[in-house]
């Protein structure tokens, strides 16, 4: 090869073709596609909390993206049914994930609807899952001697709990909590119009 | 038409063109030893071994071990000009391989880091900046714009004069863009530490600071460009041909995927594995084939066996790597014909992955014992061989059926290492090891210390990745049998993942030894062995 024109030129097309195929033709098809019915846009609170989620780095070992049954037993660990593109309407950035060292999270809300259970959770994961490998995040919550008025006390089983005073959970891990319980996609995804007409054939 | 009668009419279509754009590029289709291949030598210079990394002693084994024929000396004048050459980008090439190093030490503490938190979770978790999710990004990101292009971009500095035969222009604009793009990456990994992060796997440093990357990067390619033009050979060799394609290809994969406002759900998602696997295949692959197409040659004193099948390998990785991001998402709420479309062209990769490998079996044929002499080839044919591995791991990967059992779970994490480690990180040792010696025109002062370096990483990293991926497939196929608490999949990764941190703690410790070479090095203490290590002669009587 003599000619670097030709060398760059080429180069070009070839990433422009997947660029193409990869990232314009996806935004083509799914421009128009309206939210799944029953999805609601996140409320300032849960939005904050999705911004804690990006903040403590949780999508790099939870996934939002149950399997489909035919798959994967996604749906009979309660993770819920397989999801479609509509789902995600409301979500910039997306956060579907690539690692399940933890359980997929798309559907906690509905699964674990206690904000006592998420709060104690988080301070302390092996309180309430044995075995858990995910990190206590101990610097979402602080511990007081006595709660004042308006805190949220964290109700934690008394070997977890710390030998005096109370912990007692930041706006952080109450924002963070809002939008786990908010993560609930269990009405129906309306799979036939939204995602068939590749899969169908 | 349907859509797979579509997709596979596309696909005919692009390939067939692709074949027909291979071809047109050919000069003497059955010239079995073309001009083009031998430009990286000077007259009377094949069979002639070049290896900066060892004692002139050491060399001249090395030069036995190749040939039994003393060989004849090199044309002086074109060795000067080689000479000169070195001298136009040691300055900018010695900068962009020290932050190099820099970072590769500070990814080296941040992934040991965080794979221990994996087994150990209450370790350190006062600290919200080190908390797993945090300290795991600062590891990626410090090797993806840290230690990688640094190394990759530093050695294509480097490497660039001498394959135009011309001196570099512009050496300026690498230094303030290289300064640039480091004061972005630390601002970038502050603003991971403290939890601002775009929320994108391999795209979390804000598009704010990566502004910087855009005008550093340009800044450190535009030389590049410069020198291409003042070129001094007719053909370009190989390396010239990914560089040249990676130096434009990178720009334009960083601009799209940071696009403020643009990205929206599902297509982010498919736009942020576009991005994460070309990084990837598009930039760190094609700097590193470039170095081991120059390197390997080099050493040996043998031009690569075959021109042609170097050609089907750049067009084919061109071609295909750039469509294989979509398997990242198998099972995804993605388009259906997107994710086969990614298989297929993951499949396709085997392709130029082939074309390579023979092609770097066949010039070390009857040359393997040159790489008991060589540090620099054993870096660099060892890291040849794991981007075999890597690739072809990768393509069975992207199948259902396979990725279904290993998607979502640590083997992922081995397999990316094969690549990035195993691949990008071992060759470019080599390249350094190469080239620092003509950079600061000194020896390596401790021999010693590259062998410990060498061993501690390769026996480190084989714990690493075969730990890894064991625990993966197990993790994987506990997270498939439903009559199992989800709990067993991470219980099962235990000792795997306490494996990997053995392993890690290897690599770490290697990398350490390699860190204090180099500064001992670049900072001129330690024993001065020999003179200068430049263009010395191989015969003694010279």
């Amino acid at each position: 090869m003599e000619n670097g024109v030709k060398l760059i030129s080429g180069a070009l097309v070839t990433l422009a073709i997947a660029t193409a195929s990869l990232v314009v033709m996806p935004y083509l098809q799914l421009q128009d596609v309206p939210p799944t019915p029953g999805l609601k846009p996140y409320t300032e609170v849960e939005l904050r909390g999705r911004q804690e989620y990006i903040k403590q780095g949780c999508m790099y070992c939870h996934s939002q993206q149950p399997r489909d049954p035919s798959q994967a037993p996604d749906g009979e660990r309660g993770w819920g049914r397989p999801s479609v593109a509509s789902d995600y309407y409301y979500d910039r950035p997306h956060l579907l994930g690539t690692m399940r060292t933890g359980p997929d999270l798309m559907n906690i809300g509905a699964r674990q609807p206690s904000v006592d259970w998420q709060l104690g959770h988080l301070y302390q994961p092996r309180a309430y899952a044995p075995g858990s490998i995910m990190p206590a995040y101990p610097y979402l919550f602080e511990v007081k001697d006595a709660a004042e008025p308006g805190d949220k006390v964290v109700a934690l089983p008394p070997e977890f709990a710390p030998a005096q005073g109370v912990v007692v959970a930041t706006r952080e891990a109450q924002d963070l909590v809002a939008y786990l319980l908010a993560l609930d996609r269990t009405f129906p995804a309306l799979a036939p119009l939204a995602a068939a007409p590749a899969s169908a054939q | 038409m349907d859509i797979p009668t579509l997709l596979l009419s596309s696909f005919v279509i692009a390939v067939s063109a692709l074949l027909f754009f291979i071809w047109s590029l050919r000069k003497g289709v059955l010239d079995p030893d073309p001009a083009a291949a031998k430009v990286i030598f000077s007259k009377g210079e094949i069979g002639r071994v070049e290896e900066p990394a060892v004692s002139a002693a050491s060399e001249r084994e090395l030069q036995r071990s190749v040939t039994a024929a003393v060989p004849a000396e090199a044309d002086a004048d074109e060795l000067q000009a080689r000479l000169e050459a070195d001298r136009s980008a040691s300055r900018p090439a010695f900068v962009l391989l020290g932050f190099a190093v820099l970072w590769l030490l500070v990814a080296s503490f941040a992934g040991l880091t965080s794979s221990i938190k994996l087994h150990e979770p209450d370790w350190l978790t006062q600290y919200a900046w080190l908390t797993f999710g945090r300290i795991r990004t600062l590891h990626l990101n410090a090797v993806a714009y840290g230690w990688a292009p640094m190394a990759a971009l530093g050695i294509a500095l480097w490497m660039m004069p001498r394959l135009l035969k011309t001196k570099l222009v512009g050496a300026r604009f690498a230094i303030a863009g290289a300064v640039l793009w480091n004061i972005g990456l630390v601002i970038g990994l502050v603003c991971i530490a403290l939890g601002i992060n775009d929320g994108m796997e391999w795209l979390e440093i804000p598009w704010q600071v990566g502004t910087l990357f855009v005008v550093g990067g340009a800044l450190i390619g535009l030389p590049l460009v410069f020198t291409l033009r003042r070129r001094k050979v007719e053909h370009l060799y190989v390396s010239v041909w990914y560089m040249g394609a990676a130096l434009f290809w990178f720009p334009v994969l960083y601009l799209v995927a940071k696009l403020p406002g643009v990205h929206f759900g599902v297509e982010q998602a498919t736009m942020n594995w576009w991005f994460g696997h070309n990084v990837l295949g598009l930039f760190y692959t094609p700097l590193s084939l470039a170095a081991v197409y120059y390197f390997l040659p080099k050493v040996i004193g043998r031009p690569i066996q075959s021109y042609n099948l170097s050609l089907i390998g750049f067009w084919c990785l061109a071609f295909f790597y750039g469509q294989v991001g979509g398997h990242h998402l198998v099972g995804g709420p993605v388009p259906e014909w997107l994710v086969t479309l990614s298989i297929v062209q993951s499949m396709m990769m085997i392709v130029p992955v082939v074309a390579f490998s023979v092609n770097q079996h066949l010039t070390m044929r009857g040359r393997f014992s040159a790489l008991r002499h060589s540090p620099t080839l054993r870096f660099v044919v060892l890291g040849g061989m794991m981007y075999t591995l890597s690739s072809i791991q990768g393509s069975f990967e992207a199948l259902r059926s396979i990725s279904t059992v290993t998607h979502f779970t640590h083997f992922t994490v081995a397999h990316a290492h094969l690549g990035l480690y195993g691949f990008v990180t071992l060759v470019m040792f080599g390249a350094i090891y190469f080239a620092m010696p003509r950079i600061v025109s000194r020896e390596w002062p401790y021999p010693k210390l590259i062998a410990a370096h060498f061993w501690l990483v390769t026996v480190g990293f084989a714990i690493y990745f075969v730990t890894l991926t064991a625990g993966g497939v197990l993790q994987g196929l506990a997270m498939l049998d439903a009559s199992q608490p989800f709990i067993e999949s991470v219980r099962v990764t235990l000792p795997y993942l306490q494996g990997r941190s053995i392993g890690g703690a290897l690599m770490t410790l290697g990398h350490l030894v390699f860190a204090a070479h180099f500064t001992v090095m670049a900072l001129r203490r330690g024993p001065q062995r020999n003179e200068a290590a430049l263009l010395r002669p191989l015969v003694q009587a010279v």
